[in-house]
């Protein structure tokens, strides 16, 4: 069964996260990820870099990601 | 008509299109159920809800049109706005409220 740590493992292998929250039961999964790659990218392309950092694990392995996606500068303002 | 050219024609054809899990008065996931709520609380009554269970080319293809892994998928005018997450997110922001009613306007 997969668990939040290897969600969290397979993001921050692809993509550098400052912070990274990941919670989950092995189904359903929510995500709070923090990442400089994400700054200038409206909501779209910064789910668009998680999902291609996941790969066809996304379609294989997780049934359901939620996600709330935040560049630093965005994450300091909030 | 491959897969992939009806739902480019449904995307096309239709202001508002929503890929589900079930249908808006019947959902089948919480995700799809929050979508459509959403497309309800901005008032869009005229909108495609296709439930991605009851066509099994579209639930095969739809990741692939768009290159989106999951469902929901909400379009307005052919483009891909996002899913349920980046709805809710942005129906929070009032961001979706004038996007639609722009797109129904137009």
């Amino acid at each position: 069964m997969v668990t939040p740590d290897d969600i969290k493992g397979w993001i921050t292998e692809k993509l550098p996260c400052d912070h990274i929250e990941l919670d989950g039961d092995g189904q359903h999964f929510q995500a709070v990820i923090v990442s400089p790659a994400f700054s200038g990218k409206n909501m779209i392309q910064q789910h668009r870099l998680v999902y291609d950092a996941l790969g066809t694990r996304m379609h294989a392995q997780i049934h359901a990601l939620s996600m709330k996606t935040y560049a630093p500068e965005e994450w300091a303002a909030r | 008509m491959t897969p992939l050219d009806r739902i480019r024609d449904q995307v096309t054809n239709n202001t508002v299109v929503l890929y589900m899990k079930g249908t808006p008065q019947f959902p089948q996931c919480g995700f799809s159920s929050r979508a459509a709520q959403v497309l309800q609380a901005c008032g869009v009554k005229d909108f495609l809800a296709v439930s991605v269970l009851a066509d099994p080319e579209i639930f095969e293809n739809l990741k692939y049109y768009a290159n989106w892994p999951t469902f929901p998928q909400l379009y307005v005018k052919g483009e891909l706005i996002g899913g349920s997450d980046i709805m809710i997110e942005m129906y929070q922001k009032g961001e979706i409220q004038k996007l639609l009613e722009e797109a129904q306007a137009a």
